[in-house]
C-alpha cells in the first residue's frame, strides 16, 4: 500500500512538472504561464479538482510509444470561480506543445459533458500547437468530439475559450463555436491557415500576429470578443466575466448585494443630447452613468464600434446592454454592427439576461459594400435575435430612431417590454430634410418651401409624441430618471414569461 | 442704488457677480454666445440676451450689442468682470453716451494705466518707485555699458517690439552687456525687424506682489492689503494668496500709500490692482496697474472681510467707502488655485469636451469657496478661457488654509476633460512652497521636465496604498457574496493581499474588524485603523486613518484602481500573494514614453498631416491638425527632432489619446 502511496506521489509530482522544468523555464521566458498556473490564477485559491492526472496517449507510432507525459498536455477538472462552479480545460504547451491526441480530446470530451450534465460553464484555456500528426485520424476524430460536444452545450451552458498561445487550422472551430473568444496580445493568435500556406497559396506576406493576432481578431474580423495586455490581466478579468453569468440556460443571472441606489438620479444626463442633431455625443455616458456603480464591462470595443455591447448589473443583477454609438458613422446599423449585436443578443436571451437597449439611430449605412456584402440578409439577423428573444427587453429612444433601423432596435413591435423615449426622441421613417426631398418634391429648387417644409415636419414628427400616441413608447421619461425607470421596469418584469412555439429549431438568415 | 444691472461677461465670474447683485436685491441680466446657451450664468441670471456667435469678437467683445442689450432689458449699470471688455476705454465711453453707469474705473484711468510708458511716468510723477532704467533708446554697445553702470549689475536688454523671450539679454558685466546688447538688436532685427534695445535694472528671484485699492467718487482712496501671485506658468498665474508670506508690514504699508497715490494720480474710481515686482531685499517696483477686478479678488475678500463686487456696485451708484483706511485688518491666510481644463501631463495642453462628472468640494462658506461657472455636463468650449474655477481657502493661518486647500482638492473631481488640480495638489504640496519660498521662475525651476502626476512626491505615501488594499478588500467580500455558491464550499476571503504599482509589489494585510466597521491593515512594518463608509460608485473616499480624518478619490481602472492623493496618482493592482508571484512572470508593458510621441488631445477628425516618416522638425512646427467640435486644432511639434513614423492616416477618426506620430 504505502508503496503505492509513494509511487501515486511520484506520479503527481512529475505530472506537475508537465513538459519538464526546461520547458517550464521557456514559457516564463516567453511571458507566458503554464497550463497548470493559469488554473491557479483562474479560480479561487484551492478550488481546483483535477480529473485525469494519468491518463497518457496509445500512439506508438514514430517512436511515440517510449515518450509518455501523464495528462498528455491538457490539465482538465472544475473548481469554483467566487464561490460558483465551472468546468476548466488548460492545454498545456510544454507537453508536446500542447498538441492534441485522442487521449487529450476525450479528456475535454470528459469534464464537457459533465458540466452539460451539472449545468456549469466550460472554459477553456487554448494554448496548442494544433493536432498531434503523430496520431493521424485519430487527433481529428477527438476535434470533431470536441466540436460536437460544442454544439449540443451551445445555449445550454456558457462556453468561454481564451487564447494564450496558438491556435490554428481545425483547432479555431471549438473556441469558434463557444459563446466568447478572448485573446492575450502579443502571445496568441487563432487563423485557419498560417502565414507559410497563405504564402505558397496567395503568395501575400504577412506575419503571424497581423495574420491572427489579437488585434486583427478583436479589431478587423471580430473573431475575438477582448484582447488583454497579458495572461494574468486576462484571466482576473475572466473571473470577472464569470461573475455576470449564470451557469446554466435554466438558471437566473447571479445577484450581488448592490450598493447603488435604484433611484440615483443623474441630471447631467439632461444635457446629453446636443441641441444640434447632427452632433455627436458618447452612449458610453449614459450607459455608464445608468448602470450600477458605473461599471459596464463592454464586449468588442474595438469592432463595429457604431454599435457598443457589454455586460452590466441592475440593482446587483446582470443586464446586457445593446447601444447605437452616435460617436461613430452617426450610430448607423450596417453589416458588422448587426452581426456583432446580433450574437450578443441571442447569448443574452438564451442565458436569461435581460436586454436594455439605448436607441439612436439614423439608419442603415448605405453603399455598394453593405449591399454586395449582404447587409438585407446581415440586418435580418438583428431583427431576428430581437424578434425570437423571450427574456424581458426594455428599449430606450433618446434621439434618432429612423426607418427599417427603428424596428430593429428592440422597438414594440418586436414584443419591446417596455418602450421608453427621452424627449429629445425622433421617430420617423427617416430625418426632417430627407422625408421633405421625397414628400414635397416639386418644392425642391425653392428654398423657402424647403425650410417651411422642413419645419412643418420636425414640428409633427422630430418628437415621441407620434409613436406615444400609437402606444408604440409607453412613456416619455426625463434623461435624469432613466435608471429609476429602467430598474422599475426590470423588477416588475421579474416574472416575465414567455414561450415561442414549439420547433426543432428556427432557420435565423446566417 | 441700480435695480438692474447687465453682466457683460461669462463663466465664474459672471456667476460670481449675479451673486452679489441677488445678494444686494439688485436684478440681473446675463448676456450670452451660441455656445453659452445654456450655461450656468445664463440660468442664475433673472433675464438672459444672446448676443451673437461662439467667436468672443461676434458677441462679449461686441460693445454695441451689450449696449442694445442693455437698452433692451433696462439694465442701468454694467459690470464687465474681467477680460474680454473690462479694460476697454471705448466701451467704457460708449456706455456714459448712453447714460449706461460702467461699474469700473472712468475713461481717463482706464486709458492712461492702459499704456505702458505713460503709466510708468505717471507712476514715477506720483513719487511710486519704478525699476531703475533708461528712458531712452541705447544708440550703441558704449552707452548700454555706460548705463549699465548707472543703473547697477545686473541689468535687462529687451527690444522694444520684444515678446515671448526675444530680444532679450541679462548682462552681469560690462562684457556681458557688450556682447548681450549686440545679440538683443541682432534677434530684435530679425524676429520683429525693429533693433530699438531699452536697458532696465534685471530682478533677480522677481516675487510678485500686487496691491488692491478702492477708491470712491468722493476721494476716497483705500488698500486692501497684498496678493502674491509669484506662481505662475508661463506669465498665467496658477496660485495666489493673501497676504504675502514674504512682505514686511513695513513694505506692506509704503506699498499700499504708493498704491494710494497713483489711484489719486489718476483719479481713480472702483476696484484697482497695483501690480509690482519686488526683489529679494524688499525692494518694490511698479509694473502696471489692472483698471478692473481681479481674477484673484477672492482672497483679499477672504481676509479682509469686504465684498469687492459690493463695493464697486455701492462706489458706482455715488455711494461713499464705508470703511476708511483704518477699518481694514487682515484676518487669516487666503489661498486661491485657479483649475484649467488642460492636461498638466502633456505639457498643460488646453483640454475641451463635456464635463461629465463634476463633483465640487463641500463649500462651507468660511474655510473654502468655490467660485465656479460650470456644472456637470457644461462643455468647456474652445472659444474661452479654459479656466474652469477658482477654489479659494482660508484659514487662520497659512499653514491652516493650505490644509483646508489639499484637501478641497483631494476632495474635487472632474471628469471627461484634464485638469491641472493633480498639479496644484502637487504645487501645494512642494515643500517650497509650504515654507513660502516663492519667485515668478518656482514653476519653470521646479519642474524642469514638465510634471508627472505618478511621481508626485507625498507626506504620506503609504496612505493610497492601504487605500487600495482595503478598497480591493471591500470589492472582493461583496463579490464573495454572489449568488449561486456551491453550498459548503464557498469563497472564502484571504487577509494577505500585495498591491502592486508598476513594477513594485507591495504586500500588506487587510483584516475587516467588526468591532468599528474599519479596516486593520498591516503595511510597510506599520498598523494601520482605517474607518470609512465608502462604497462603490463613490468617487471621493473620505475616511479615518488611525484617527486622522483623510479623503482621496478612487476610480476602478479595469482590474485595478487608480488614485489621486495630494498630487500623486497611482495605478494599483492588488492581488493575492501567489498571483502577485505569477504576475513577475508578465511580459513588461513598457511605459509609452510620451516625450517621444505625439498623441490626440481630444477625439475628432484628422483633416491634415503636415509632416512624414523621416522628416526633421522644429519646436513648433506644424505636425497635423485634427477637427474637432468643428474647430481646426494644430498640432505643434514639442521639441526639435526626426519623425520616426506616422501611425495614422489622413481623414481617420482619432480618439483621445491615439499616437498620431513618433519622433525618433
Amino acid at each position: 500500500m504505502q508503496d503505492i502511496i509513494d509511487q501515486l506521489d511520484a506520479k503527481r509530482e512529475a505530472t506537475r512538472l508537465g513538459g519538464g522544468q526546461k520547458r517550464i523555464d521557456k514559457q516564463h521566458a516567453k511571458g507566458k504561464l503554464t497550463a497548470r498556473e493559469r488554473i491557479e490564477l483562474f479560480l479561487d485559491p484551492g478550488s481546483f479538482e483535477e480529473w485525469d492526472m494519468f491518463v497518457e496517449h496509445r500512439c506508438v507510432d514514430f517512436g511515440m510509444a517510449d515518450q509518455k507525459i501523464p495528462g498528455d498536455g491538457v490539465v482538465t477538472g472544475y473548481g469554483t470561480v467566487c464561490g460558483r462552479l465551472v468546468f476548466v480545460y488548460s492545454q498545456d504547451f510544454t507537453v508536446f506543445g500542447g498538441s492534441l491526441s485522442a487521449a487529450h480530446a476525450e479528456k475535454i470530451c470528459k469534464i464537457m459533458d459533465h458540466a452539460i450534465k451539472v449545468g456549469a460553464p466550460v472554459i477553456g484555456l487554448n494554448d496548442s500547437g494544433g493536432a498531434r500528426i503523430q496520431e493521424g485520424v485519430d487527433a481529428l476524430a477527438g476535434y470533431a468530439d470536441i466540436f460536437q460536444r460544442n454544439v449540443m452545450a451551445s445555449g445550454v451552458i456558457p462556453q468561454i475559450s481564451m487564447i494564450m498561445g496558438p491556435c490554428a487550422g481545425g483547432a479555431v472551430y471549438s473556441p469558434a463555436m463557444t459563446d466568447f473568444i478572448f485573446m492575450v496580445k502579443n502571445t496568441s493568435y487563432m487563423f485557419v491557415t498560417g502565414p507559410d500556406v497563405v504564402k505558397t497559396v496567395t503568395h501575400e506576406s504577412v506575419t503571424a500576429e497581423e495574420l491572427g493576432g489579437a488585434a486583427t481578431h478583436t479589431g478587423r474580423s471580430g473573431v475575438a470578443d477582448l484582447a488583454f495586455d497579458n495572461g494574468a490581466e486576462a484571466l482576473l478579468m475572466l473571473r470577472r466575466f464569470v461573475n455576470f453569468l449564470p451557469s446554466n440556460n435554466r438558471e437566473a443571472p447571479p445577484v450581488w448585494p448592490c450598493n447603488d441606489t435604484p433611484e440615483r438620479t443623474e441630471f447631467s444626463l439632461d444635457s446629453l443630447i446636443p441641441d444640434d442633431p447632427n452632433k455627436p455625443y458618447d452612449i458610453k455616458e449614459l450607459i455608464t452613468k445608468v448602470v450600477d456603480e458605473h461599471d459596464f464591462f463592454e464586449i468588442q470595443p474595438d469592432f463595429a464600434a457604431n454599435i457598443i455591447i457589454g455586460l452590466a448589473r441592475m440593482q446587483g443583477s446582470t443586464v446586457g446592454i445593446v447601444a447605437n454609438q452616435p460617436m461613430v458613422l452617426a450610430g448607423c446599423l450596417d453589416i458588422s454592427s448587426s452581426r456583432k449585436a446580433a450574437r450578443f443578443v441571442r447569448f443574452c436571451d438564451a442565458f436569461n439576461i435581460p436586454i436594455i437597449t439605448f436607441v439612436d439611430v439614423p439608419g442603415f449605412l448605405p453603399g455598394t459594400s453593405q449591399e454586395y456584402g449582404g447587409i438585407i440578409k446581415h440586418g435580418a439577423k438583428l431583427l431576428y435575435a430581437y424578434a425570437e428573444a423571450t427574456v424581458p427587453k426594455i428599449t430606450l429612444i433618446t434621439r434618432k430612431a429612423y426607418g427599417g433601423a427603428y424596428d430593429v432596435m428592440s422597438s414594440k413591435h418586436l414584443r419591446g417590454d417596455v418602450n421608453f423615449a427621452w424627449p429629445s426622441a425622433e421617430i420617423a421613417v427617416m430625418g426632417p430634410k430627407g422625408a421633405v426631398e421625397i414628400i414635397f418634391r416639386a418644392d425642391s429648387q425653392d428654398e423657402e418651401m424647403v425650410k417651411k417644409r422642413t419645419a412643418e415636419y420636425t414640428a409633427r414628427f422630430a418628437n415621441p409624441f407620434v409613436a406615444g400616441s400609437r402606444g408604440f413608447i409607453d412613456d416619455v421619461i426625463m434623461p435624469h430618471h432613466t435608471r429609476t425607470r429602467i430598474c422599475r421596469s426590470l423588477a416588475m418584469l421579474r416574472n416575465k414569461r414567455l414561450e415561442n412555439p414549439w420547433r426543432k429549431h428556427g432557420n435565423i438568415p446566417l | 442704488m441700480f435695480t438692474k444691472i447687465l453682466i457683460a461677461n461669462r463663466g465664474e465670474i459672471a456667476c460670481r457677480i449675479i451673486r452679489t447683485a441677488r445678494a444686494m436685491g439688485i436684478k440681473t441680466v446675463a448676456v450670452f454666445s451660441d455656445a453659452d446657451q445654456t450655461a450656468l450664468h445664463v440660468r442664475m441670471a433673472d433675464e438672459a440676451v444672446h448676443i451673437g456667435a461662439s467667436a468672443p469678437t461676434a458677441s462679449y467683445l461686441d460693445l454695441e450689442k451689450i449696449i442694445d442689450a442693455c437698452k433692451s432689458t433696462g439694465a442701468e449699470a454694467v459690470h464687465p468682470g474681467y477680460g474680454f471688455l473690462s479694460e476697454n476705454h471705448t466701451f467704457c465711453q460708449r456706455l456714459g453716451e448712453e447714460g449706461i453707469v460702467f461699474i469700473g474705473p472712468p475713461v481717463g484711468a482706464i486709458t492712461s494705466m492702459g499704456d505702458k510708458i505713460t503709466s510708468k511716468q505717471i507712476a514715477d510723477q506720483a513719487g511710486v518707485h519704478t525699476i531703475p532704467g533708461y528712458d531712452g533708446i541705447l544708440d550703441n554697445a558704449d552707452q548700454a555699458v555706460e548705463k549699465a553702470a548707472e543703473i547697477g549689475y545686473p541689468v535687462m536688454l529687451k527690444a522694444t517690439a520684444g515678446g515671448g523671450g526675444k530680444g532679450m539679454r541679462i548682462a552681469r558685466n560690462e562684457q556681458e552687456c557688450r556682447d548681450g546688447f549686440e545679440r538683443a538688436a541682432g534677434e530684435a532685427q530679425s524676429s520683429f525687424g525693429d533693433d530699438r534695445i531699452l536697458i532696465e535694472k534685471f530682478i533677480e528671484q522677481p516675487r510678485h506682489i500686487e496691491i488692491q485699492v478702492m477708491a470712491d467718487q468722493h476721494g476716497n482712496v483705500v488698500y486692501l492689503g497684498e496678493r502674491e501671485c509669484s506662481l505662475q506658468r508661463r506669465h498665467q498665474k496658477v496660485i495666489e494668496e493673501a497676504p504675502s508670506p514674504f512682505l514686511t508690514p513695513e513694505t506692506r504699508r509704503q506699498m499700499g500709500e504708493q498704491a494710494v497715490m497713483l489711484a489719486q494720480a489718476v483719479d481713480y474710481i472702483s476696484a484697482g490692482t497695483v501690480e509690482c515686482i519686488v526683489d529679494q531685499e524688499q525692494n518694490f517696483y511698479f509694473l502696471e496697474m489692472n483698471t478692473r477686478l481681479q481674477v484673484e479678488h477672492p482672497i483679499t475678500e477672504m481676509v479682509t472681510g469686504y465684498d469687492l463686487v459690493e463695493l464697486m456696485i455701492r462706489v458706482a451708484a455715488g455711494e461713499p467707502l464705508p470703511m476708511s483706511q483704518d477699518d481694514i485688518e487682515l484676518k487669516g491666510w487666503a489661498l486661491e488655485c485657479r483649475v484649467y481644463a488642460e492636461d498638466p501631463v502633456r505639457d498643460f495642453f488646453p483640454s475641451t469636451g463635456r464635463v461629465t462628472v463634476y463633483q465640487p468640494p463641500y463649500e462651507d462658506g468660511k474655510s473654502v469657496r468655490l467660485d465656479s461657472g460650470i456644472i456637470e455636463g457644461s462643455e468647456i468650449s474652445v472659444y474661452y478661457d479654459p479656466m474652469i474655477s477658482k477654489l479659494v481657502t482660508r484659514g487662520e493661518d497659512r499653514e491652516e488654509a493650505i490644509s483646508s486647500m489639499q484637501d478641497a482638492l483631494d476632495e474635487y473631481v472632474i471628469q471627461g476633460v484634464s485638469t491641472n488640480i493633480n498639479f496644484l495638489a502637487a504645487l501645494v504640496a512642494h515643500p517650497r512652497f509650504q515654507q513660502g519660498d516663492l519667485s515668478t521662475g518656482f514653476i519653470e525651476e521646479e519642474f524642469t521636465d514638465g510634471f508627472r502626476d505618478t511621481e508626485t512626491t507625498v507626506d504620506a505615501p503609504d496612505v493610497p496604498i492601504v487605500v487600495a488594499g482595503i478598497v480591493h478588500r471591500l470589492y472582493m467580500d461583496r463579490a464573495a457574496r454572489i449568488s449561486g455558491q456551491m453550498a459548503g464550499h464557498e469563497r472564502r476571503v484571504q487577509d494577505s493581499w500585495v498591491v502592486i504599482v508598476g513594477e513594485e509589489h507591495m504586500s500588506l494585510s487587510v483584516k475587516p474588524f467588526q468591532a468599528d466597521c474599519g479596516y486593520r491593515v498591516d503595511y510597510n512594518g506599520s498598523n494601520y485603523r482605517v474607518k470609512t463608509d465608502w462604497q462603490f460608485s463613490q468617487q471621493v473616499f473620505h475616511g479615518t486613518i488611525n484617527n486622522q480624518r483623510f479623503c482621496l478619490q478612487v476610480s476602478r481602472q479595469g482590474l485595478g484602481y487608480s488614485i489621486c492623493y495630494r498630487g500623486l496618482r497611482i495605478d494599483a493592482l492588488v492581488v493575492a500573494p501567489n498571483v502577485a508571484e505569477l504576475y513577475r512572470f508578465m511580459p513588461k508593458t513598457a511605459a509609452l514614453d510620451l516625450s517621444k510621441l505625439v498623441l490626440a488631445p481630444m477625439p475628432g477628425l484628422l483633416v491634415k498631416l503636415a509632416v512624414e516618416a523621416g522628416d526633421e522638425v522644429k519646436v513648433g512646427q506644424k505636425l497635423a491638425v485634427i477637427e474637432a467640435m468643428k474647430m481646426e486644432n494644430v498640432l505643434r511639434a514639442p521639441a526639435d527632432g526626426e519623425i520616426a513614423n506616422v501611425a495614422v492616416n489622413l481623414g481617420e477618426c482619432l480618439t483621445v489619446d491615439q499616437v498620431i506620430l513618433e519622433f525618433a
